[in-house]
């Protein structure tokens, strides 16, 4: 259902004003989202200052920065610092995206404001339940499905139809997308959402795909498939700039070319 | 998503703005003093400006229906593409109203 204002425990109330690195000369300030699932307490945002001349130019750069300097309660999921694992997928100056390829230098104007990712369960601070993000991947079955005999060797394809899938494969599930959607925000128990989405296009694509129809049929379905309204979000997120409301309207061209 | 949310709005307008057509219409048919009310209503500044959002609501939701329907097609996905279009509905939905109501002074000489 559409909420327009957060619940009374989500509300964010005050926040703490961290000390300021003693020696510093040039400094960027950062309002980071805090809540912790042990005190009981609202979320709050607090204030914290890096020395930039100590810390390399990425917003997670500043996030470890802070960790090791200052704060090391604060909480944040991070792997490959390179765009590869999606894991620190959160939203910097109102944008999903990833703070490893996110320059913090290229947020305008005064602080550098991050959240976890939008409209998911918090676990704490920075790091979002993503439960139900997965088991909607998992509901698309995303594997090759097969009726004919498995080949001695590998299933062939051809390089046209590789190329097919370019666009779709390179997504790293890092949930920008389906986080910045509002269909995605209302619906999300019902509505696949744009990262699953696009994975169904990958396997609907393949060439060497047998189920084709299967997958289909299985998203053939008001909420499922339909509660995309191209709202565009999930295209101007996306860190690895794919497409996933392309991607929708291909599903959807084939649900009509089908019963043509 | 701010186009796309005035899309939705534009949309629900158009329910009053038919009520509005409704009622006009229905007067039309019921006689003279029932009209004579109407007209005087839609006459009127605030009546004005109520027709003059409806136009508006209606156009809008053309040109950004249209630009959806490319969308269904399959076409218009690239971001510049994306935005030209998105930005080119609200312009040209603007403009329509702003020329249509030009027309329909100069026509009718603001009766």
């Amino acid at each position: 259902m559409v909420e327009f204002a957060l619940p009374k425990n989500s509300r964010i109330t005050g926040g703490k004003v961290w000390p300021k690195p003693p020696g510093a000369t040039e400094m960027r300030e950062f309002k980071i989202y805090r809540w912790n699932p042990d005190d009981g307490k609202n979320p709050s945002v607090d204030t914290y200052y890096i020395d930039t001349h100590d810390c390399g130019p990425m917003v997670l750069d500043g996030l470890i920065w802070i960790k090791n300097h200052i704060d090391p309660t604060l909480t944040f999921r991070r792997s490959c610092r390179e765009g590869v694992c999606g894991s620190c997928a959160m939203n910097i100056d109102g944008q999903n995206t990833l703070a490893c390829t996110k320059s913090m230098h290229d947020v305008k104007d005064g602080a550098v404001k991050i959240n976890p990712l939008p409209h998911q369960p918090v676990v704490k601070d920075l790091v979002p339940d993503l439960t139900n993000f997965y088991a909607q991947y998992a509901s698309i079955e995303p594997w090759l499905k097969t009726t004919t005999p498995t080949p001695q060797r590998e299933w062939r394809q051809s390089h046209e139809d590789r190329e097919k899938l370019d666009g779709l494969y390179e997504c790293i599930l890092c949930a920008c997308c389906s986080t910045s959607c509002p269909s995605y925000w209302w619906n999300s128990e019902r509505f696949l959402g744009p990262a699953a989405l696009l994975q169904a296009t990958r396997w609907v694509t393949d060439s060497r795909d047998e189920a084709t129809g299967e997958r289909l049929d299985n998203l053939e379905d008001p909420f499922r498939l339909y509660r995309c309204h191209t709202i565009m979000n999930c295209a101007k997120a996306c860190p690895k700039g794919l497409n996933p409301s392309e991607a929708i309207a291909e599903l959807k061209l084939k649900m009509v070319e089908r019963q043509v | 998503m701010a186009l796309s949310i005035i899309h939705r709005a534009t949309g629900f307008a158009l329910y009053f703005g038919t009520l509005l057509l409704a009622w006009w219409l229905i007067a039309a048919a019921s006689g003279p003093t029932a009209y004579a009310h109407v007209h005087d209503f839609i006459g009127s500044l605030i009546g004005r400006l109520i027709v003059f959002g409806y136009t508006w609501a209606l156009l809008h939701h053309l040109f950004s229906g249209i630009r959806h329907l490319v969308w269904d097609l399959g076409y218009g996905f690239k971001p510049n593409e994306r935005e030209a279009m998105t930005w080119g509905a609200l312009v040209a939905g603007i403009s329509a109203t702003v020329l249509l109501w030009i027309v329909a002074y100069m026509i009718g000489g603001g009766r």
